[in-house]
């Protein structure tokens, strides 16, 4: 994506984002609109979010969960999308655990298409997202200095993150264990850190990202145990760093294991304040591919 | 079938042969080889100037789906794609349902090849190495090689246990029958479908890493020579398996490997569409392992040119690119495909591709020599290689279209083949 464009949705994000302190916090522009929201992989946050955009913006909305749908009985997901674009719906926002499929999606429909999150590949909205927390109290992008901390392996949240930053003039480096850094990832002109320490003195922000328990501990890493004491983000770990650092996740967070509950509650966390500018940035995206022509 | 080839160029690498002639062949059978040879009769005269005439060619990986998935090939469109693309043979690949584990289904083939097209493409079934392709007991190898098995794979799957490769390739080695192998590590590939790398990463897809496949090659090579027996490697995608191969040929021991054509061609680049018909096992890799295959195939590392053609059909590929399934068509773009990338691009002269299209494998599945002289059958691949043609998938003679290579111009393609007294012209 251009700057230019990540400046446009960033920018018209702000106007939304006052709208939602208002006491009535909805707007006429999507009026009419229908949109489908395709949820192919379970998700909370991401979905209610993009749910309550819709709504703010006067949208008709058409929710999806793959559980109980014809995805169960075995349809394809090109079927399954041309059947719910068939009731004449004008966008479709979705979430997949395949890497690539909106793209897919968007050569056998005509609606627009929205990412939501797509395996290990993008999740643009909560990189835009991230990108309008930092603007927000930064009051700029250009030459801060963030880390993404965990799983890149696995991280649509890091690639999406990577590519917007860098493309704002940001610096981004990423740290990890060496199992969780996918291969030729400097390559995207990230610094790469192995150690926690080295890096914590050199940042503005922290993008800590959640550690797949279930999947991870035993293959790619030894232990949560392990896993925390060498990447966990702590206060004792901050204060040994010197300086305030801004600390950002893109939840569900397991708390005490890669960030402990004081600095995920602490006055430097503006995790909260990312979620309530999703629905902001959603809105902008949403208003943005809604009016056009 | 009484044909009369004028003028055609050609070039024979088992004789040593390169000039131009006119060939005379009646009932199916090379009557005349000389110059100015003229018609009489019934003999249909067809003018070669400018077009090559070769000893068969044979693709030694294909999958012809019959028995078990007709509705992405069978035995008559894929012979039927062969021909449109200049084979003359095929060996076909035992990831059949029923898998090729048992004689009666070489019989079966064997009986569907006599019908399609009457014959006109010879088809040598691969025996399976592990009964169901499961990796765990021996096929009954012997058994299968009587009824006309002419190597073992568990193709599709690699022969995983070493002590099972082991005992194969001894047990093979009774009957001079070659091991093929698709060679992949199975826990360091677990869930990849792409090649691991940069664009793996940017791509969120799960990678094979090269290691996986050079891994393998590695360990069957110290089998083989333990063994003293006979092993190819197939489809090989990586410059590890090159080097490894070079060097056990450098140390004498019978060890031989192919390469596809799209592997000598396309890089993981191509996969940045997430179009499925970039997704094939082995994956698409770097642009230095495709170096690799093109010094290999200089060189004489790699033997042979075979197109691992695996049809699928459209609705299969439609899908995500993680659900999709591995494979590619190949058949037809295969001769186009070598012309372009290797003989324009001075890698390969024609004397040297055709003994990678037609000499080399024949040799490896221990098959007799095509001898091109008067009194012998006719076995001939005709192709022009200076015409230029843009690939239509839509056109191919095979049942499935999934090829990364529609729209893609390229030089060189079959004219017709000539085999078991028929004749095929595109």
């Amino acid at each position: 994506m251009p700057k230019e464009d990540i400046q446009l949705i960033l920018d018209t994000a702000v106007s939304f984002r006052e709208v939602l302190e208002r006491p009535i916090k909805k707007v006429p522009p999507l009026q009419g609109k229908t949109i489908a929201n395709l949820f192919f992989e379970s998700s909370t946050r991401t979905r209610l979010s993009f749910e309550l955009a819709e709504r703010r913006l006067s949208a008709d909305v058409l929710g999806f969960q793959a559980a109980g749908s014809s995805v169960s009985k075995g349809e394809t997901l090109k079927d399954t999308a041309r059947n719910i674009e068939a009731m004449k719906i004008d966008m479709v926002v979705m979430r997949h655990a395949a890497s690539g499929a909106p793209h897919y999606l968007s050569t056998v429909i005509e609606s627009a298409v929205i990412n939501a999150g797509d395996g290990g590949h993008e999740h643009p909205t909560q990189a835009l997202l991230d990108m309008y927390t930092l603007r927000e109290k930064f009051n700029k992008l250009q030459d801060l200095h963030i880390c993404i901390v965990g799983d890149i392996s696995h991280s649509r949240v890091a690639r999406s993150n990577i590519y917007g930053l860098k493309t704002m003039g940001a610096k981004v480096s990423v740290c990890g264990p060496a199992t969780l850094i996918p291969r030729d990832v400097e390559r995207l002109g990230v610094d790469v850190y192995h150690h926690i320490d080295d890096v914590l003195p050199k940042v503005d922000a922290l993008n800590i990202l959640r550690i797949q328990l279930e999947r991870d501990a035993g293959r790619l890493f030894p232990s949560i145990r392990e896993y925390h004491n060498y990447y966990g983000i702590t206060r004792q770990r901050l204060d040994k760093a010197g300086g305030e650092v801004v600390i950002m996740h893109p939840g569900p967070i397991n708390r005490d294991v890669e960030i402990s509950a004081d600095v995920a509650d602490g006055e430097n966390s503006v995790i909260l304040q990312q979620v309530l500018n999703g629905v902001a940035v959603r809105m902008a995206v949403l208003y943005l591919l809604g009016t056009r022509n | 079938m009484n044909i009369l080839l004028k003028n055609g160029r050609l070039i024979d690498p088992v004789s040593g042969r390169d000039e131009t002639v006119d060939i005379h062949i009646v009932n199916g059978r090379i009557d005349k080889l000389g110059h100015n040879i003229t018609a009489s009769g019934s003999t249909q005269s067809i003018d070669l100037k400018g077009k090559i005439v070769a000893p068969g060619f044979f693709d030694m990986h294909v999958h012809l789906r019959e028995p078990g998935f007709e509705h992405k090939e069978t035995i008559l469109t894929g012979c039927t794609s062969a021909a449109a693309g200049g084979f003359t043979a095929v060996a076909c690949m035992p990831n059949t349902k029923p898998a090729i584990d048992d004689e009666s289904v070489i019989k079966f083939i064997h009986e569907r090849a006599k019908i399609a097209l009457n014959g006109l493409v010879d088809v040598y079934p691969i025996g399976a190495v592990t009964l169901g392709r499961k990796g765990e007991h021996l096929a009954p190898l012997a058994e299968l090689a009587s009824a006309g098995a002419v190597a073992f794979t568990d193709d599709g799957d690699p022969v995983h246990d070493a002590e099972i490769m082991r005992r194969a390739l001894e047990y093979s080695s009774m009957f001079k029958k070659a091991v093929i192998q698709h060679a992949q590590d199975l826990p360091l590939t677990k869930g990849g479908v792409m090649n691991e790398g940069f664009n793996s990463t940017t791509l969120g897809l799960p990678g094979m890493p090269s290691v996986a496949e050079d891994l393998m090659v590695a360990r069957d090579i110290q089998l083989a020579k333990y063994t003293n027996a006979q092993y190819h490697v197939a489809h090989l995608s990586t410059a590890g398996c090159v080097e490894l191969v070079r060097d056990a040929k450098k140390n004498g021991l019978h060890v031989t490997c192919e390469v596809t054509p799209h592997h000598f061609t396309l890089t993981d680049d191509a996969v940045r569409t997430y179009d499925t018909n970039t997704k094939m096992n082995p994956p698409l890799r770097s642009r230095d392992d495709v170096e690799a295959m093109k010094e290999g195939l200089r060189d004489g590392t790699i033997d042979a040119i075979a197109t691992d053609h695996a049809p699928h059909s459209f609705d299969e590929k439609q899908v995500e690119f993680q659900q999709a399934p591995f494979g590619i068509v190949g058949l037809e773009t295969a001769i186009g495909l070598a012309i372009t990338e290797l003989f324009e691009k001075n890698i390969l002269s024609l004397f040297q591709l055709i003994e990678k299209f037609s000499t080399n494998p024949r040799r490896i599945l221990h098959l007799h020599e095509i001898k091109i002289q008067e009194g012998e059958s006719a076995n001939f691949t005709l192709f022009d290689p200076s015409v230029e043609w843009k690939v239509d998938v839509q056109k191919f003679k095979s049942k499935s279209k999934n090829s990364p290579f529609g729209g893609y111009v390229l030089r060189g393609k079959a004219v017709g083949i000539i085999n078991n007294g028929q004749a095929y012209w595109n």
